[in-house]
């Protein structure tokens, strides 16, 4: 045997035995995509309508039921959420075998961070921030959390679209009587055995107080710490921070900018590890990034007169710039006029 | 306030202003109250110029550009009724209408609400 299949096409045979079985279904199962945290997604054929599209699928079957909950309840949450920065769901079902399945738009595009090493200009990334933040602020509107923003869950497509993708760690929130955020679907969930992280940075498990899920490194430290009852939109706000400093970075070796001291205060407020320090809003945040793009003072940084002078003048340069030669030419025609 | 009323106060406070600098010039003070009328009229039509192309198009070099122009023009008509000060007029009536073209195109209006989605 072993002559004739070596250890790498025994791997491919694994993987191929592993790929779930789509037949009677419309998709033709075309190529492995991504792990997710919950789930494999992969490329297929709509047959029917004859277009490319993203299926995920639970990853193992769950005896629990607890996984196929959550990743039907992920499937709900994006169709709940209409808007272009989000990935639409087209369809969901079930697999022979038992595992469920969503299929949603196939996104040509790369990830958020790779997308912005290539873009040199600071106000540019910044506005693609912006973005971002619409999204995730019309996510709150409807009362749900990320929980997982991190530039793995962000893709640029191909036509310069901003999608937040992976909602599998989403939180429903409606208000509580004390105007505590509270879980309405996943809080019940039993511990199953079968979740699986898909990678190594990646901690999944099901919602309850006391249980930790997120991204080491953009999760905030009351997620952390399993908080899951105390969650509310600051911490996407923190992840948003995070997500912010690694946008704003320059590349390496790169002398196109460094990154500026009230873009650093913004990242900081953002991501601040007390709760009541941080932005209230996500509108808030986006705010502050606005006021900076437009030369504005931002709440975040208290800046001295000199930095005030400083922002005057970049901000009127042009105007300054103007008036200084009128000046300066009224004063010469005066001087020669008079001599 | 939309651009042109935006264009027209500022091309008549500049244009005054710009008429009023040649107090002094010794030489044309005597007229001064003339140029500074005619002054004024000539900032109110660079400036509602200015207003306009700014609702047209939206861009602070172009608008500064188109200033210029406007600036350049009206000021060159002026210089030949006055007969002289050509330089004088024609340059700084240019950087006025610079200014306003600049002011015109950073001035933002309130967008009007949409009402698409409905």
């Amino acid at each position: 045997m072993s002559n004739f299949l070596n250890d790498k096409a025994v791997e491919r045979l694994r993987m191929a035995g592993a790929l779930p079985e789509f037949s009677g279904t419309r998709y033709i199962l075309q190529e492995f995509l991504a792990r997710g945290g919950m789930g494999i997604v992969y490329t297929a054929q709509d047959k029917t309508l004859n277009r490319r599209v993203a299926i995920k699928v639970l990853d193992s079957p769950d005896p629990h039921g607890a996984l196929q909950e959550r990743l039907l309840r992920e499937a709900r949450v994006l169709a709940k959420l209409e808007h272009p920065g989000i990935v639409p769901v087209h369809d969901a079902g079930t697999l022979p075998d038992g595992r469920v399945f969503y299929v949603m738009k196939f996104v040509e595009g790369s990830r958020v961070d790779q997308s912005v090493a290539g873009v040199s200009s600071l106000p540019e990334r910044l506005r693609l921030f912006l973005r971002i933040c619409e999204t995730v602020s019309f996510a709150h509107s409807r009362g749900i959390l990320h929980r997982d923003l991190k530039p793995a869950n962000v893709m640029v497509g191909a036509f310069g679209e901003v999608l937040v993708m992976d909602w599998g760690l989403a939180k429903i929130l409606q208000p509580g009587p004390a105007g505590h955020s509270e879980e309405i679907i996943d809080s019940t969930a039993p511990p199953p055995d079968t979740v699986t992280a898909d990678t190594a940075t990646q901690i999944t498990s099901p919602t309850q107080y006391g249980m930790v899920m997120g991204t080491p490194g953009f999760m905030s430290p009351e997620q952390a710490q399993g908080k899951s009852s105390s969650l509310d939109a600051r911490t996407d706000i923190f992840s948003l921070g995070k997500l912010l400093e690694v946008m704003v970075k320059p590349a390496k070796n790169s002398t196109a900018f460094r990154i500026p001291r009230v873009l650093r205060a913004i990242c900081e407020k953002a991501s601040a590890v007390s709760l009541t320090e941080r932005y209230g809003s996500v509108s808030a945040l986006a705010a502050d990034i606005s006021q900076y793009l437009d030369g504005m003072p931002v709440s975040a940084y208290r800046e001295n007169l000199w930095e005030r002078t400083q922002r005057f003048y970049v901000r009127y340069q042009a105007a300054i710039l103007l008036i200084t030669v009128y000046l300066l030419m009224r004063t010469l025609f005066v001087f020669f006029d008079r001599h | 306030m939309n651009k042109i009323v935006l264009g027209l106060l500022v091309g008549a406070l500049l244009g005054a202003i710009d008429g009023g600098t040649a107090w002094f010039t010794p030489a044309v003070r005597p007229a001064i109250v003339g140029i500074i009328i005619g002054s004024t009229f000539k900032g109110l039509l660079a400036g509602v110029a200015a207003g306009i192309f700014a609702r047209k198009v939206n861009s602070v070099p172009l608008g500064i550009l188109f200033g210029l122009a406007v600036g350049f023009v009206l000021a060159f008509l002026v210089a030949r009724l006055q007969h002289g000060y050509y330089f004088e007029i024609i340059l700084l009536g240019s950087i006025v209408g610079m200014i306003m073209g600049y002011a015109t195109q950073r001035y933002r209006t309130t967008p009007a609400s949409a009402t698409a989605a409905r």
